[in-house]
């Protein structure tokens, strides 16, 4: 895939490789790479930025650092781990983005996870859409009504909020309160009719984590205990993540 | 009528595995059909990622995603079926801008939806994503 020639300077090693082995549970295997090519081979990533993920470890190996940190390519491997699942060493290379993400100034990572990741710490809710806890509560309700009162054999149907007990806390994507709340109903309807104990809370609802994402650990932390908290001041058994 | 169905890597290889994947069979054999469920190739813990997920969606790369994301809009046509099933909220919204942006013509769907459908009990509000030959069914 390589288009051009890379000159590595002779006895160069790398420090951002060592550094991220040393926060990997067994280093990641990172120096384990037997170079055969399955990763790239069924990575949809391959190609773009002129990358794959062998080159990727490849290069953090010769301790090509600066190209690796600064590789737009980290934002564009998903991190789903097939390269793992296919790797016959099994090598950590989704660890190894992971850990050039948060390499990444916050400045110059990309705007769009970024400031959702920020924005969801504006509100208890987590929403990375910004939804509050009213905003949330109203249209959950008002959809709720509109069942009830237009859908046969659903006169009853309930969304509860904050209902303490519970046995399922469910949460759900902000995309779905914002942009298409009908999309919540075919679930209420499902719960409501095998009879399961579940509740929404205004708190802690948002399932998204762009935090996750940037890798900023600390914050991605902060959402995932306020999110928690919300399901243990519940008294909730079972959290149900929708996404 | 056919369908095919998305692994979501976060439900299956990265988090519950193979035993998710096959709940997941059961559960979409017995809404559209055991007949009806034609897979992708690989599939499972071995499936490929759609490109939405990592945030890929929302980093500003739109062209990288999609032409990612080429990867799976091939698989899902090789399958020939006009639904495919989509029970993660990235691999939903990727799937769906696929088949938008090449004009390829299959319907993502989320897994509810067809639920609710097969129970007769979808509304008519809830028919977003469904296309002309299931939009009216069960009204």
């Amino acid at each position: 895939m390589s288009s051009h020639v890379i000159d590595v300077e002779p006895g160069k090693t790398s420090s951002f490789k060592d550094k991220v082995m040393a926060l990997l549970p067994d280093g990641g295997n990172l120096n384990l790479c037997l170079t055969c090519g399955l990763c790239s081979s069924g990575c949809p990533a391959t190609g773009l930025e002129d990358m794959d993920p062998r080159k990727f470890l490849r290069m953090a190996a010769l301790g090509l650092d600066d190209e690796i940190l600064n590789s737009p390519w980290a934002w564009m491997c998903t991190m789903c781990q097939r390269c793992i699942h296919a790797c016959p060493m099994k090598i950590d290379i989704p660890g190894l983005i992971a850990n050039v993400r948060k390499n990444w100034p916050v400045e110059n990572q990309p705007k769009g996870i970024r400031s959702s990741c920020e924005l969801a710490l504006k509100n208890d809710t987590c929403s990375a859409m910004g939804a509050t806890e009213e905003d949330w509560q109203f249209v959950v309700e008002d959809v709720a009504e509109e069942v009830r009162e237009t859908q046969e054999g659903f006169e009853d149907l309930q969304a509860p909020m904050d209902k303490e007990g519970a046995r399922f806390f469910l949460n759900q994507n902000s995309r779905e309160p914002v942009t298409e709340p009908d999309e919540m109903v075919p679930l209420w309807k499902i719960l409501h009719l095998v009879g399961a104990d579940w509740t929404y809370g205004t708190k802690g609802w948002a399932a998204e984590n762009y935090c996750l994402f940037c890798q900023d650990f600390e914050k991605w932390e902060k959402i995932v205990r306020i999110k928690a908290k919300a399901v243990d001041d519940l008294g909730c058994k079972v959290w149900l993540n929708t996404e | 009528m056919k369908f095919t169905v998305q692994d979501p890597c976060q439900l299956v290889r990265k988090s519950l595995g193979d035993p998710i994947a096959e709940d997941l069979r059961f559960v979409v054999k017995s809404v559209v059909g055991e007949e009806n469920l034609i897979d992708m190739q690989p599939n499972r813990s071995n499936n490929y990622c759609c490109g939405g997920g990592g945030g890929f969606l929302q980093s500003g790369f739109p062209e990288a995603r999609r032409y990612y994301g080429r990867r799976k809009l091939d698989q899902i046509l090789e399958t020939g079926a006009p639904y495919c099933i989509t029970p993660c909220h990235n691999c939903h919204s990727q799937i769906h801008d696929l088949s938008e942006h090449y004009e390829a013509g299959y319907h993502s769907v989320h897994l509810w939806t067809l639920i609710c459908l097969s129970m007769g009990i979808l509304g008519e509000n809830e028919r977003e994503y469904l296309g002309p030959d299931l939009a009216e069914l069960g009204l």
